[in-house]
């Protein structure tokens, strides 16, 4: 019933720890003029803009859409801010998605965007709140603990995360986007690097970016640019609460209904086979081969299996490569790191992804998460409009 | 285009200070009177929830996190949260009808501003290098818009008072409502100047609470039962955020947002317009091209209570109520964020 809807601009920022040489504005507009000139559009071409962002605290500006209207173009638009914690970017790609699957515009702008060095996550993350227990633990601390009982389900060695860790480093070496540039990295460096929260050592963990990350979407009718369209061949979001007795915290449901959502839309019964590729949201190494198995690439209890053998790896010629990009390992402006996710995906079927493009991709899929792995938003985007 | 309608709606009263309650207790009466005037049980049994609400309320990221835990979320739920007034949730959840991924939805808005000291709290949602640093808060915004409507002849400080005089006259029957009685217009324009030209009853008062609202297809509204309220067009758009570069004794945006939803296409018995301080109640009737003929802000309006990231969706809910209750046939409701009214939201609503 959703009307056809593609991908037809793409634009992002260089990743870095620090991007002092723009303002909020100059950061996102970078992005987004480049996916307007990818697109071949100009504002005067945009019907509507849908931006998202994690938490505001992280740059200590409230709702930073406000004062972002004209250097958006928005002026006199439509505009919507999405916030879905660390799916956001995901999520903000697939509402963006939905002004045009219902039918209501034709071309749309979505940006998403942190810049990080404005505050301090660690910091925003930890305001002590009234009647709960404070922890100052930011997200490796709280994932680490579950990370452990997923080793010791599964029962496998302890190299896995440093393989992840070095396979997406030399992945980002191939994007000159990607924040670290780290062509060299070996397994030894990785294990000697300081041990952050058990098992988890500081190269196993994400970097902290400043960037922004854009995309047009475009209806089926409206179809613009010289590259070729990223059809949107299924969209899906699921969200459970943070804590429940029984709670599945290391194979969450909502991400095993969410996969099983957007395989069905896009016909897909096999992710390992029928995909070409996927940009998953890995934040630290373990969450490879966790996510594996959360989203049917492998069975539980596998899903480490893959990443020793390189089935994830471009540089092993694996049969599935996982975050050709460099994931978010490399680069993580934690607003715009879904849509990253979701815009990668999308270079990938349209042939455009330079040095890290998988060869002959057709379907692909983009993978956001966030809170205490509670929120899940993905797609699959296809070469073929399906 | 898939008709879509209001079937249920619930606001907390407008309180100035809910004590301990927390945010997810604020939400939840309101999340069982709207499942209980549709029989359902949980948000279990709507297709999609969507909410609005701001982290700097509550001081902390992620604020809609602990609402999800007001959900019942197990087994996971389709679920997305906007950082803006929940009218704009709404607006979110009426596209993913529209695209077949949903037939219904359920929506919230809370805000628990008590805290905090709410105009302050938001001088920090201006630009960060030029007017942030200014710390100017968002009476004294609206006060310098103010004297613009006056200077310009286009509003007198005695049309203000009659906003408030009738706001809180109509409050009285409202009993959600936070400030209501009986006073005169020169009874209002007797109190002293709280930021000139603006009196205290010419801003909207604090307060905390929440509200709920579930849409669905007209389809599913049948099934249900339940009276409703057909949403026949919705329109939202935003201007520039700088006061200084846009026209304040004005609303571009509500006029063009209401060319939109199709505002002109019919008679407009009543309409809810989300006017935080009274001389912006003047300029968003013109923006909207009412006349006499329209009701507006039968229940008081956001001037005898206002809940932040909840009222405009409330707005809308106040149109579907009265439609139900057979009050009105055709009705606006209007939601507004930023600065000086800078992003604007109207709906027009009609009976079954």
């Amino acid at each position: 019933m959703a009307e056809r809807a593609a991908v037809v601009g793409i634009g992002q920022t260089r990743y870095k720890t620090r991007r002092n040489d723009v303002s909020i504005a100059g950061l996102l507009r970078e992005a987004v003029d480049r996916a307007l000139e990818d697109a071949d559009v100009s504002f005067a071409d945009i019907d509507a803009v849908i931006i998202g962002k994690a938490p505001d605290m992280f740059e200590g500006v409230i709702m930073p859409e406000s004062y972002l209207v004209d250097a958006l173009g928005a002026m006199g638009k439509p505009m919507l801010r999405v916030h879905t914690a660390g799916s956001v970017g995901g999520s903000t790609a697939i509402v963006a998605a939905s002004h045009v699957q219902s039918g209501t515009f034709k071309r749309v702008l979505t940006v998403t965007f942190e810049k990080q060095s404005e505050s301090n996550a660690m910091w925003a993350l930890s305001t002590p709140q009234p009647f709960s227990v404070h922890l100052n633990a930011g997200a490796g601390g709280y994932f680490a603990p579950i990370i452990r009982e997923y080793i010791r389900r599964s029962g496998a060695p302890d190299d896995v995360g440093i393989k992840v860790a070095v396979k997406d480093r030399r992945h980002g070496a191939r994007n000159p986007l990607a924040h670290l540039q780290l062509p060299d990295i070996t397994e030894q460096e990785v294990r000697d690097s300081m041990m952050l929260w058990d098992p988890l050592r500081f190269l196993e963990a994400c970097p902290s970016s400043d960037g922004a990350c854009a995309m047009v979407i475009a209806a089926e009718d409206s179809i613009t640019g010289s590259k070729p369209p990223a059809w949107i061949r299924g969209v899906a979001m699921r969200s459970e609460p943070t804590m429940y007795a029984g709670r599945e915290e290391v194979n969450p449901q909502a991400g095993r209904d969410c996969a099983a959502d957007v395989y069905a839309q896009a016909g897909i019964t096999n992710p390992r086979k029928d995909l070409d590729c996927a940009e998953i949201y890995v934040p630290f190494s373990w969450y490879e081969p966790m996510w594996l198995e959360n989203l049917g690439f492998a069975a539980e209890g596998e899903g480490w299996k893959l990443t020793v053998e390189g089935a994830t790896s471009l540089d092993a010629g694996g049969d599935i490569p996982w975050n050709c990009s460099g994931g978010v390992l490399s680069s993580n402006p934690i607003g715009a790191s879904g849509m990253i996710r979701f815009a990668e995906a999308a270079r990938q079927v349209r042939g455009d992804a330079g040095a890290h493009q998988v060869e002959g991709a057709r379907l692909a899929m983009g993978h956001a998460y966030g809170g205490g792995a509670q929120f899940f938003a993905m797609w699959i985007v296809g070469a073929d409009k399906g | 285009m898939r008709e879509i309608a209001v079937v249920a709606y619930s606001q907390s009263p407008c309180v100035a200070d809910a004590g301990a309650t927390n945010e997810v207790e604020l939400i939840m009466p309101q999340l069982q009177a709207v499942y209980s005037q549709l029989g359902l049980a949980s948000a279990q049994d709507v297709d999609f929830v969507c909410s609005g609400s701001c982290d700097y309320l509550q001081g902390a990221a992620f604020a809609f996190v602990a609402g999800v835990d007001a959900l019942g979320a197990v087994p996971p739920i389709k679920e997305s949260h906007v950082e803006m007034d929940a009218a704009w949730a709404l607006y979110e959840a009426i596209l993913k009808i529209r695209m077949g991924h949903a037939d219904s939805a359920l929506i919230y808005g809370f805000g628990k501003s008590s805290p905090g000291e709410l105009p302050i709290v938001l001088s920090q949602r201006l630009d960060p290098y030029y007017l942030a640093p200014l710390w100017l808060d968002t009476v004294s915004l609206a006060a310098l818009q103010a004297r613009l409507l006056l200077d310009q002849g286009l509003v007198s400080e005695s049309d203000m008072a009659a906003v408030v005089a009738r706001s809180r006259r109509n409050a009285m029957g409202n009993p959600l409502a936070q400030l209501a009685g009986e006073f005169s217009i020169e009874d209002l324009l007797a109190e002293e100047h709280f930021v000139a030209p603006l009196r205290r009853a010419d801003c909207c008062p604090v307060s905390d609470g929440a509200a709920a609202m579930v849409i669905a297809t007209v389809e599913q509204a049948r099934a249900w039962g339940a009276p409703y309220a057909r949403i026949t067009g919705i329109d939202q758009r935003i201007e520039n955020h700088n006061p200084c570069l846009r026209d304040l004794t004005d609303s571009v945006s509500t006029r063009q947002a209401a060319a939109a939803a199709g505002v002109h296409r019919g008679p407009v018995d009543v309409a809810e317009i989300y006017a935080p301080f009274s001389h912006q109640e003047i300029l968003l009737t013109r923006a909207l091209g009412l006349d006499d003929s329209t009701l507006v802000n039968p229940g008081g309006g956001v001037l005898a209570g206002n809940l932040m990231m909840a009222s405009g969706l409330s707005r809308v809910g106040e149109v579907f109520r009265r439609i139900v209750d057979g009050k009105a046939g055709r009705g606006v409701a209007h939601a507004t964020s930023g600065p000086c009214l800078q992003h604007n939201l109207v709906a027009v609503l009609e009976g079954a």
